[in-house]
């Protein structure tokens, strides 16, 4: 309300302004120095953006999306293939452990607890470690000590704690963001705990977490130093989760470095940019969802 | 049978809360117990103060990794944070709602890219830009510092912009009221409000730059010796991990580790600062 009231105060025609500005060209230099830095950023995304689509979209084709790899077409399907099993692994394990430790931590846990402190604490601290701390972590304990080897397995099972954080700390905002009222409503028609948090809170946090997830999946689709040294960098697709495969991020890495095929890492780059996009803007419309429901409700 | 189920969900929520200390813990275990015994091999000094890595000759000096990790995370802070900051100030204060619901989005977009498309923009971009301009190989400390420094960017932005949207509205009406024009009353009045939240924000940005791989090593040159100037390539420790590890065998290999082991223990101080800040914010 406050800032209603004040706008009508702040609000000054631009002729106001530019006097102002005028008067006190010091102000002015300092508008102008947030408005280069902004247009800079942006100016920057969009021509990243359209660096890559300009130059990669000529180089895509459709020999490029072959079933089959071989030296003469290096074909992304087997990787956009190991790609989306990959995702759907990591989702597997890390989505329940994840949104349980929400719960435990909105739901059940008592103010002040220690434990809740120090979860929050190996959270922070998990979301901080770089990518390839976790992949020669996952190499280390997947990969060598289970002797998973490299595998799409020991892959999926390091990105899960790297993205564990992310959906913990999501779904606790979604979780919070759930009135308290709906829980005492249904602690009121004597439903228990465990039925309130299953019937009212999760549904109604549903939006929230979906958006959570799905940031999660763009991580995933996007990373490529954990899961060099654990998922491998084979090019085919693995018969079973017990075998190495390439996922996109992995597959234009290792075009880099075996230092030829250009083309293909342009179109790589294209289809890779393209779909963290299209994640994020689904993100981004998830997430508005929430909002204006909440504006309603 | 109410009581049990409800006593057993309890259990398995309390379980999967604890498996984020479980793998703070694992990878403490697994790092130090790989690398410590390294690092006792080749010895302290030698292994971190030795300016030469030559892995056929077994000499691992790591200093020149550690350098290099400094100086392309303090460009990428030199680039990174008056241009994010500003912004973040254009966004919490100056901004119109409709260009808001534009920007912001954008900005989580330039946290969304992969670190590989990034690494791949400054491979073809960057790179020959920065052989035109000052000859040599274009790859260097420069060149990576400025991508770095675009990287870090959402970083900064997101963490200013909510810790001075977080500053008191009375702050900024205070100094409008003693005749203060709205840029001063910004800079002079919010800004020094929001200054252990924009630090706590640059701080996460070193973090990210410190930890970053795979554009570097695509940028940086990755020669192991001891930069001479801002163009001469380096070699990061994250870049000497992702780039051997895949043929070491041996002490290489645990020297690597170490390696990673150094940078892990780097992460862990940076967080911790980061934490402390947060919580003197909180309190």
């Amino acid at each position: 309300m406050k800032t209603i009231k004040m706008k009508a105060i702040n609000q000054q025609t631009l002729r106001q302004k530019l006097r102002d500005y005028r008067r006190h060209p010091f102000s002015f230099i300092l508008f102008l120095l947030v408005s280069l830095a902004t247009v800079i950023t942006v100016g920057i995304l969009i021509f990243l953006i359209a660096y890559i689509l300009i130059m990669g979209i000529p180089n895509l084709s459709l020999d490029l999306f072959a079933w089959e790899y071989n030296s003469e077409n290096v074909s992304m399907m087997p990787a956009i293939i190991n790609t989306l099993t990959m995702t759907l692994l990591s989702l597997l394990i890390a989505v329940p452990l994840g949104i349980f430790s929400a719960i435990y931590l909105v739901e059940y846990a008592k103010r002040g607890n220690k434990l809740v402190s120090l979860v929050r604490i190996t959270a922070e601290t998990l979301s901080g470690i770089p990518s390839i701390v976790y992949g020669l972590f996952g190499f280390l304990l997947f990969g060598m000590a289970l002797d998973f080897g490299y595998s799409l397995l020991s892959g999926a099972l390091t990105l899960s704690i790297m993205i564990l954080p992310l959906i913990m700390r999501t779904t606790e905002e979604a979780l919070k963001a759930v009135p308290d009222t709906y829980r005492e409503g249904s602690f009121g028609l004597g439903a228990g705990r465990l039925r309130t948090v299953f019937k009212i809170v999760l549904p109604s946090a549903m939006p929230g977490i979906l958006a959570g997830i799905i940031l999660a999946i763009g991580r995933i689709v996007g990373e490529t130093a954990a899961l060099i040294y654990t998922s491998g960098t084979v090019t085919g697709i693995p018969d079973s989760l017990m075998g190495s495969g390439r996922t996109l991020s992995v597959h234009m890495y290792a075009l880099w470095n075996e230092g030829l095929n250009g083309k293909e890492a342009y179109a790589t780059a294209v289809v890779l940019l393209i779909l963290v996009v299209g994640i994020n803007a689904l993100s981004g419309f998830v997430a508005k969802k929430v909002g204006t429901r909440d504006a309603n409700g | 049978m109410k009581q049990v189920k409800e006593k057993v969900m309890q259990g398995v929520f309390l379980i999967a809360a604890c498996v984020s200390i479980l793998a703070v813990a694992l990878i403490c275990i697994f790092l130090f117990a790989n690398g410590i015994p390294a690092i006792g091999k080749i010895g302290v000094g030698n292994f971190l103060l030795g300016t030469e890595w030559r892995p056929l000759k077994e000499i691992f000096g790591i200093f020149p990794m550690i350098v290099g990790s400094l100086y392309v995370t303090a460009g990428a802070i030199l680039f990174g944070v008056p241009i994010g900051l500003l912004c973040a100030i254009f966004m919490a204060r100056f901004c119109p709602k409709k260009l808001y619901k534009v920007l912001k989005p954008l900005v989580d977009l330039l946290a969304g890219i992969p670190s590989i498309v990034y690494g791949f923009f400054g491979l073809m971009v960057l790179v020959p830009l920065m052989q035109d301009l000052f000859g040599g190989s274009g790859k260097g400390i420069l060149t990576a510092s400025l991508l770095l420094g675009i990287m870090i960017l959402p970083t900064i932005i997101s963490v200013s912009e909510s810790s001075i949207r977080a500053v008191p509205e009375s702050y900024y009406e205070g100094a409008l009221a003693l005749g203060a024009t709205r840029e001063r009353s910004v800079f002079a009045a919010i800004l020094p409000a929001a200054k252990s939240g924009i630090l706590a924000g640059v701080i996460l940005g070193v973090g990210r730059a410190i930890g970053e791989t795979m554009a570097v090593v695509m940028i940086a040159g990755n020669q192991p010796i001891l930069p001479t100037s801002i163009l001469s390539g380096v070699r990061t420790m994250t870049a000497n991990v992702v780039l051997e590890m895949g043929y070491a065998t041996g002490l290489h290999r645990e020297a690597l580790i170490a390696t990673a082991v150094v940078l892990f223990v780097f992460i862990l101080i940076i967080n911790l600062c980061f934490s402390l800040l947060k919580r003197r914010k909180e309190s």
